[in-house]
């Protein structure tokens, strides 16, 4: 089943800005509501247009489901050694090793109201990319194992 | 210095390493098989050797408390939350240090047999994987003092055990016995959590200690216990809610099935924390008391009457589960029912609690034992109707003596582990009723008389022309009964160190609401 | 009074959907029918932890320009969100197990498949 061309051609449009508006979700968790799980959702929403708009074969050529898989599985380790991370350091499990400490995340958070800081919250903003990882790749792995589904039923 | 940071951080380290393990597994996948087995025997052996020094922590040291995410792991109480718990706090007392053992070494040993007995399969990593998640998930519910926390512990160890239970598709039975599972699961859990949403709602804490310190036992809350303790009991597979039981435990590998029964021990585990720590002296005694025992007596006689006419030997066993829950039901059901009385408690409550704590972890052993022989005759002949088999004793010596250890532990014939745990229930249960005494012996005998009938199908009798191919399962597969079997005899032969060293504990914790409670808040 | 009212008004939607979830799952007789009445329940859930947070007179705890005064602890939304992403993980996963049935028996309905009995 193929959609028409402007369907197509519309979807493969949209399909970039899925994905950098899901980034966009992801990096700004820790001062906006969202995170890594909304974010990845956006980033698999991406994954769906394309699935609705295409022929299935044609949108596992681009995105292929091993590398789904491995996305998942390094979200998730991610999320785990960036955890593990703060036993290191004195602190407890999930022990926020990174706030305050310079490096990316590291800036100190201003009191009061203020237009927020994107460089600040240490170890969250890590934690939102493994999780958004995750989520894109569960997902998108998702989708792809349940419309190749109704493929093999068309047949 | 390693082995103190190691010590410090076992409680975290009981869920990030079979968690970690989990998620390695897609990756080590590609590497080869031996690079697999030898990754998910590095993670068992890992868990293990965790869950096993965490308990021993617990019980030389008393209550460990670890809380996620704050500057070091004891401070419960940060100086500017006024008092409150705000983080998840990990809360492993003698009760739940007993869970993690029950669990660390039954899940080392299926891991060991599943080496073997899956190595056919297809699609191994994502066994494993949920298999590990399984793991954690039951780690995670019985080690967590915090009451969200258990709900999402409760859901990964249903979903991986329901994804588990479906691997085996078989033309679909195993799907459909997994959608079952997947769907009660779901519904329980959300009772759970609306239960929940009720609790925070009333008392802004999730805390259980918090919440227990705050209790008002409002009609709100009465609400929300029995939308607490009725689908745990579910879980658990008390009848009548135990249905989903045999079409689980039949259809999931063998391997996993001695798992699910662990899994839902650790249902079994929230109720009783429920009951005794939650809500405490607020409960009427007697009427809860009550409701466990009726639960355990219908359990124990309903399983066994369902299990003698089945011509399955899973399924079989899988009543014969339901109707061993029921012991553990009784005993402390018998302790809750005398809890308010000083005096009944302190003659014959405790040993009843001591009785059914043993059962819990004597049972996840035994029947653990039995469910793996099981699929040791079926990875050999194939089948698991009673009526097609039999004369399986020539080829397969060990697999039928480990099948004889557990046989006659769940019957509770000396000197097994099963014969021990039930004379604490029958001394302790006929001194507060002697009628629901008399029901405990007659179960055991009729389950001794369908033990004696599959014995008899399956391994006696002349050598058959179909089971000629039939040889002795591969050693990794023995080795795994062979560690469940050794802890069968051991705890029979000796069981008074078991019961000092880990029930006595348990049982002391389970009652000392005032201890948790000031484990956390301080002696507030 | 209007206030009050409208304030009670989460709590009877939770009260209609989970009656809704639950006629649907007892009387139909597909599985993704029933499936689809697990769903109206967890949102049933979902909105009753989200109506439990809900604080009269505070903001939402972002700091993103917010204005001065109480703000409400979102620690009941942050469970939403918990469950929200697990609700996700088992529908996805009963309706990868409905598929499977679907192909293995060729029907959904839950009347023709059970095969599992005793």
């Amino acid at each position: 089943m193929k959609m028409t061309k402007i369907v197509r051609t519309t979807a493969d449009l949209f399909f970039p800005f899925c994905l950098v508006f899901g980034l966009y979700v992801v990096v700004h968790g820790h001062l906006t509501p969202g995170g890594g799980f909304q974010g990845g959702a956006v980033m698999a929403t991406g994954t769906a247009l394309l699935l609705v708009a295409r022929a299935y074969d044609d949108v596992t050529g681009r995105i292929r489901k091993g590398a789904m898989k491995a996305c998942e599985a390094t979200g998730l380790m991610l999320f785990l050694l960036a955890g593990l991370g703060g036993l290191f350091h004195g602190r407890a499990f999930l022990g926020n090793w990174l706030a305050q400490a310079g490096g990316l995340f590291g800036n100190r958070v201003e009191l009061g109201a203020n237009a927020g800081d994107l460089y600040t919250g240490g170890l969250i903003p890590l934690l939102n990319f493994g999780v958004g990882i995750e989520v894109l790749g569960g997902l998108t792995v998702i989708l792809l194992y349940m419309l190749s589904g109704i493929k093999e039923e068309k047949k | 210095m390693m082995d103190t940071f190691v010590m410090r951080h076992l409680p975290a380290l009981l869920i990030a390493v079979p968690l970690l393990a989990a998620f390695v597994m897609p990756l080590v996948g590609g590497a080869g098989r031996v690079a697999r087995n030898a990754w998910v025997l590095l993670g068992a052996l890992a868990t293990s050797a965790v869950g096993l020094a965490l308990a021993w922590k617990v019980l030389a040291t008393g209550t460990v408390l670890y809380v996620f995410g704050a500057a070091a792991p004891h401070v419960a109480l940060p100086m500017d939350s006024g008092g409150i718990p705000i983080r998840i706090i990990f809360q492993v007392d003698a009760l739940s240090a007993l869970m993690v053992v029950i669990a660390s070494l039954s899940s080392l040993g299926i891991t060991i047999y599943s080496l073997a007995a899956e190595s056919k399969q297809s699609g191994l990593e994502t066994f494993y994987a949920m298999l590990f998640l399984l793991v954690a998930g039951v780690l995670g519910m019985v080690s967590t003092g915090d009451l969200f926390n258990f709900f999402v512990f409760l859901e990964i160890s249903s979903l991986a055990g329901a994804a588990l239970v479906a691997y085996r598709v078989d033309k679909g039975v195993a799907v459909e016995a997994g959608l079952k599972y997947a769907l009660l699961s779901t519904l329980g859990a959300l009772a759970v959590l609306t239960a929940i949403g009720i609790l925070i709602g009333q008392y802004n804490a999730l805390n259980l200690a918090t919440l227990a310190s705050r209790m008002q036992f409002t009609t709100l809350d009465k609400l929300a216990l029995v939308l607490l303790a009725v689908p745990l009991a579910m879980k658990c597979g008390a009848v009548p809610m135990h249905f989903w039981t045999p079409d689980a435990y039949t259809t999931a590998p063998s391997s996993v099935t001695a798992f699910l029964v662990v899994s839902s021990q650790a249902s079994l585990y929230g109720l009783f924390r429920i009951l005794f720590t939650l809500y405490g002296p607020l409960l009427s005694w007697a009427t809860f008391g009550w409701f466990l025992i009726v639960l355990g007596v219908l359990s124990m006689f309903v399983g066994v009457t369902m299990a003698i006419p089945q011509k399955d030997v899973k399924r079989l066993m899988a009543y014969h589960a339901v109707s061993q829950t029921g012991y553990m039901l009784l005993g402390v059901g018998v302790g809750l029912a005398v809890l308010g009385n000083a005096d009944a408690l302190a003659k014959y409550g405790k040993t009843a609690m001591a009785g059914g704590l043993f059962h819990i972890i004597n049972h996840a052993m035994y029947k653990g034992l039995l469910f793996l022989t099981a699929g040791a005759v079926f990875y050999r002949a194939g089948t698991r109707n009673l009526n097609k088999l039999g004369g399986l004793g020539h080829d397969m010596p060990w697999t039928m003596v480990c099948f004889m250890i557990g046989a006659l532990a769940i019957a509770g014939v000396p000197p097994f582990n099963g014969f021990a745990s039930k004379l604490l229930i029958y001394e302790s249960v006929f001194r507060f009723s002697p009628f629901l005494s008399i029901i405990a012996m007659i179960v055991s005998i009729l389950t001794l008389a369908s033990f004696v009938k599959v014995f008899h199908s399956m391994f006696l009798g002349p050598r058959r022309a179909e089971f000629a191919a039939v040889r002795e399962v591969p050693a990794p597969m023995l080795a795994g009964m062979a560690l469940l079997a050794v802890f069968v005899v051991a705890a029979g032969l000796a069981p008074q160190p078991f019961i000092d060293r880990l029930i006595q504990p348990a049982v002391e914790a389970l009652v000392d609401r005032a201890g948790y409670v000031a484990a956390i808040l301080g002696g507030i | 009074m209007s206030s009050r009212l409208l304030l009670a008004l989460p709590y009877f939607t939770v009260v209609v959907l989970i009656v809704l979830g639950l006629a649907v799952m007892l009387s139909k007789r597909n599985v993704i029918k029933i499936l689809m009445g697990v769903c109206l329940m967890e949102s049933a859930v979902n909105l009753f932890l989200v109506a439990t947070g809900y604080r009269h007179d505070a903001v939402a705890p972002i700091f993103t320009n917010v204005p001065a005064g109480p703000m409400a602890l979102p620690t009941v939304q942050a469970l939403t969100l918990t469950s929200i992403v697990i609700g996700v993980a088992t529908s996805a996963m009963m309706l990868s197990f409905a598929m499977v049935i679907y192909r293995k028996y060729g029907t959904t309905d839950i009347q023709k498949i059970q095969k599992l009995k005793g």
